[in-house]
């Protein structure tokens, strides 16, 4: 791309930064593929588990102090639709009727993107330079495809993963039942709608599962192992930075494969084995 | 009496749902059968899209200037020989009918489907003055043998199989053949049908709800796929329009809007079977109809909501779709929320009603997955309204203690990005070292709501903040 390099502050979100820092490095790789100067200013939360707790107070605090640690870039992007569509919707929602807050607000919440539509969108990138042998399925998190509009552009991405090949699920669109606080505020309604996603996942046969979301993908992994189905939960940004050495979502490291028997892990999958076979996963 | 919501035990209601095998079997067709058909009938309509926006302003329009509307519509029903009475509680709304019942000498009602009715408790009401309520809709029917509420708000039975209606049909029909066959659907609906026939040739009062109130006629209009709305209300001495204060549109050029996002949303049909405009009494060189037309506009808590924060939710039609698509109404059915409105409409509008002290749970027990919104045709912002519930309940510290004391303790942190640094870079080292052999927890101290039904995965190291650091330093 022409121009100057842009300058990218990287919303690493707060699951990243604790539970999976490969997906952060992944998100780094492909903004910089694509001719962008990354960043990482100091940063904790995007405050939505206090906004949907009620808690306008907290979520004000923590939004002030993003808007003020992203102020000096030119992008703000996030490896998630529900941080993303946050920062993006919802700041504004926030700060509505505050004269001082509101155009800063409304400034941020142009700039920032979800990292796929960034891509896509912003960037005009369609395609990647990663391969991977499997064949997955793609679960729309739902901040990201209603707030955002995020469908289309993960797709199109992950269709040019060479060896990667793609099979919808059934609802594929629908709540996977994470919800934030909500699945361990409701664990019984939660497990009961992540069940289902589980269900509709194993039925494709897809070795992998893909999702924008750590959150979603924590709640689906989590399900299906505890079901004792080996299928892999990658973040889209791994899979599309080529980077799926890595174990999978909660899946042990390779050289300690060692578990007890009632605890099967997946077999860790390097980008050159081959995909496992349908009917595998159940 | 109005019934006793159970709003506050939800999660108890819920537990006891989802261990109900006949209930999880019965709610799959609205999860399978109902969300397809209507994309289907949406899809063959190219400005269905622009007829909600158009829909949303048509409400909007009219509750801005609801009073107007209102002395237009009461003039027009009087001009034609009806009545009208204003309802500010649920008590003067059954006070209203029970005095008509009264003067008329009404020994029997039939009912159309009204959900204002079951707000009211009117049925119980009318039992406690010895009249005997009864209800025409074939939904409505099922529920009053069982003595229950409706389940949702268009199909009030549908958290019941075929099996449990027939059971109920051999139960309350006892003056029937006991060997007759109920085992189609077919079956159980000519049963009801021959039974309420002479119900409605009986009654002395009939009671229908209302979809729309048109202000320009003075006509009020129910939709129906039975035709029982049409008997209840031509063959008695009096119909009476039980209706609260949101219904009312302008002109039938707007119900015409109206009809066509409803009934898609509604039953995925292009048109309900049966769409009834009254307009007053039976006119002397009417053939037949009712001998007294009365409106009863309830308002019941509404107006409070106009201009304020729930006003949106006044747009509502009662279609139904936001809890035919709502994974939480899939997994725990209706009657988990505990009173009459269900599904994401009943979590905003019944917080409003009765408390949201007692309804509190209601939208909070949302993931707010958005998909009522996306499909809504008046494009209620129901999300954002169950936030503005959790607002409420936040700042009258209504909310579990434990819930306020985890995210003061979380807050205290996320305020504090370098504190936070610091505490997640031991977290994540901590609980990296313990889980590395497995890759993940099946039990986590603070987290068994997670852990009783999943595995949490182990942290993969180091933060991404403290090794982009390294990194930096690295570089440098």
């Amino acid at each position: 791309m022409a121009g100057p390099p842009k300058r990218v502050g990287l919303f690493v979100t707060c699951l990243v930064d604790l539970i999976r820092p490969s997906v952060g490095f992944a998100a780094v790789k492909l903004l910089e593929d694509a001719g962008c100067g990354v960043e990482v200013p100091r940063q904790a939360c995007c405050g939505q588990p206090a906004f949907n707790s009620g808690d306008r107070a907290t979520t004000r605090a923590i939004a002030e102090q993003v808007i003020d640690a992203f102020a000096p870039f030119d992008y703000v992007v996030a490896p998630s639709g529900s941080c993303a569509g946050m920062l993006k919707v919802h700041y504004p929602e926030l700060f509505r009727g505050d004269p001082n807050w509101l155009p800063r607000a409304d400034a941020f919440a142009a700039k920032t993107f979800e990292l796929v539509s960034f891509l896509v969108d912003v960037l005009g990138v369609t395609s990647v330079e990663a391969s991977v042998q499997a064949t997955a399925t793609y679960h729309d998190a739902c901040s990201g495809l209603r707030e955002l509009g995020v469908r289309a552009q993960p797709r199109k991405l992950l269709g040019s993963v060479r060896g990667l090949t793609l099979t919808e699920m059934r609802d594929a669109d629908v709540c996977c039942g994470f919800g934030g606080t909500f699945c361990v505020k409701y664990p019984d309604i939660s497990n009961a709608i992540v069940g289902k996603k589980a269900a509709n996942v194993a039925a494709t046969g897809a070795g992998m599962l893909v999702a924008g979301d750590l959150g979603c993908l924590m709640n689906m992994a989590g399900k299906l192992q505890r079901d004792g189905n080996a299928i892999e939960a990658r973040h889209v940004a791994e899979v599309l930075a080529g980077m799926t050495d890595a174990p999978a979502i909660g899946a042990a490291p390779p050289a300690a494969s060692a578990s007890p028997p009632h605890q099967p892990a997946p077999p860790p999958t390097t980008p050159l084995k081959p995909p496992p076979a349908p009917g595998a996963a159940s | 009496m109005t019934h006793v919501a159970t709003s506050p035990r939800f999660k108890e209601n819920a537990h006891a749902a989802l261990a109900d095998p006949e209930l999880q079997n019965a709610l799959k067709f609205v999860e399978v059968n109902l969300i397809q058909r209507r994309r289907d009938v949406v899809d063959r309509l190219p400005e269905f899209d622009a007829l909600r926006d158009s829909a949303r302003d048509i409400k909007n329009h009219t509750l801005a200037h609801l009073d107007l509307y209102l002395e237009a519509y009461e003039s027009k029903v009087t001009a034609a020989g009806g009545h009208v009475h204003y309802a500010v509680t649920a008590d003067d709304a059954k006070a209203i009918v029970l005095d008509i019942c009264k003067r008329l000498g009404a020994k029997t009602v039939t009912k159309g489907k009204s959900m204002v009715g079951e707000e009211i408790g009117l049925n119980d009401h009318l039992e406690a003055n010895g009249i005997v309520p009864i209800e025409t809709d074939l939904g409505e029917y099922i529920i009053q043998l069982r003595h229950e509420l409706p389940s949702h708000i268009i199909m009030p039975a549908v958290h019941l199989t075929k099996g449990q209606i027939e059971a109920d049909f051999r139960r309350a029909h006892t003056n029937l053949p006991a060997d007759r066959n109920l085992a189609e659907a077919r079956d159980l609906l000519t049963e009801a049908r021959a039974i309420l026939r002479e119900k409605f040739l009986a009654a002395d009062v009939g009671i229908t709800g209302a979809n729309f109130l048109v202000a320009e006629t003075g006509t009020s209009i129910i939709v129906t796929n039975e035709g029982n709305g049409d008997l209840t209300q031509t063959l008695p001495k009096a119909h009476i329009v039980l209706a609260s204060i949101e219904k009312l549109v302008p002109t039938l050029e707007d119900v015409a809007q109206m009809l066509r996002v409803l009934a898609r949303s509604a039953t995925a049909q292009e048109m309900s079977v049966y769409t009834t405009l009254s307009t007053g009494p039976r006119r002397p060189e009417d053939p037949d109809g009712p001998g007294e037309y009365h409106v009863i506009i309830l308002d019941n808590g509404r107006s409070s909501m106009l201009g304020g924060d729930f006003a949106d939710m006044l747009r509502c039609i009662r279609c139904g779709a936001c809890m035919n698509h709502c994974p939480v109404f899939h997994a725990v059915g209706g009657h988990a929320y505990g009173w009459v409105y269900p599904g994401p409409m009943g979590a905003v509008l019944t917080p409003s009603l009765i408390g949201v002290d007692k309804a509190g749970q209601l939208p909070n027990a949302s993931t707010f997955c958005g998909r009522c919104e996306e499909i809504c045709p008046v494009r209620i912002p129901l999300p954002r309204m169950m936030r503005s519930w959790r607002e409420r309940e936040f700042e009258r510290h209504l909310s579990p203690a434990t819930v306020r004391s985890g995210l003061a303790f979380w807050a205290f942190f996320a305020k504090r990005p370098w504190l936070y640094g610091l505490a997640t870079s031991l977290a994540s080292r901590l609980l990296a070292l313990i889980g590395s052999r497995n890759g993940r927890f099946r039990w986590l101290p603070l987290a068994t709501g997670w852990t009783r039904y999943r595995d949490f995965p182990a942290p993969q190291g180091a933060t991404f903040q403290a090794q982009w650091k390294a990194r930096g330093t690295q570089r440098r």
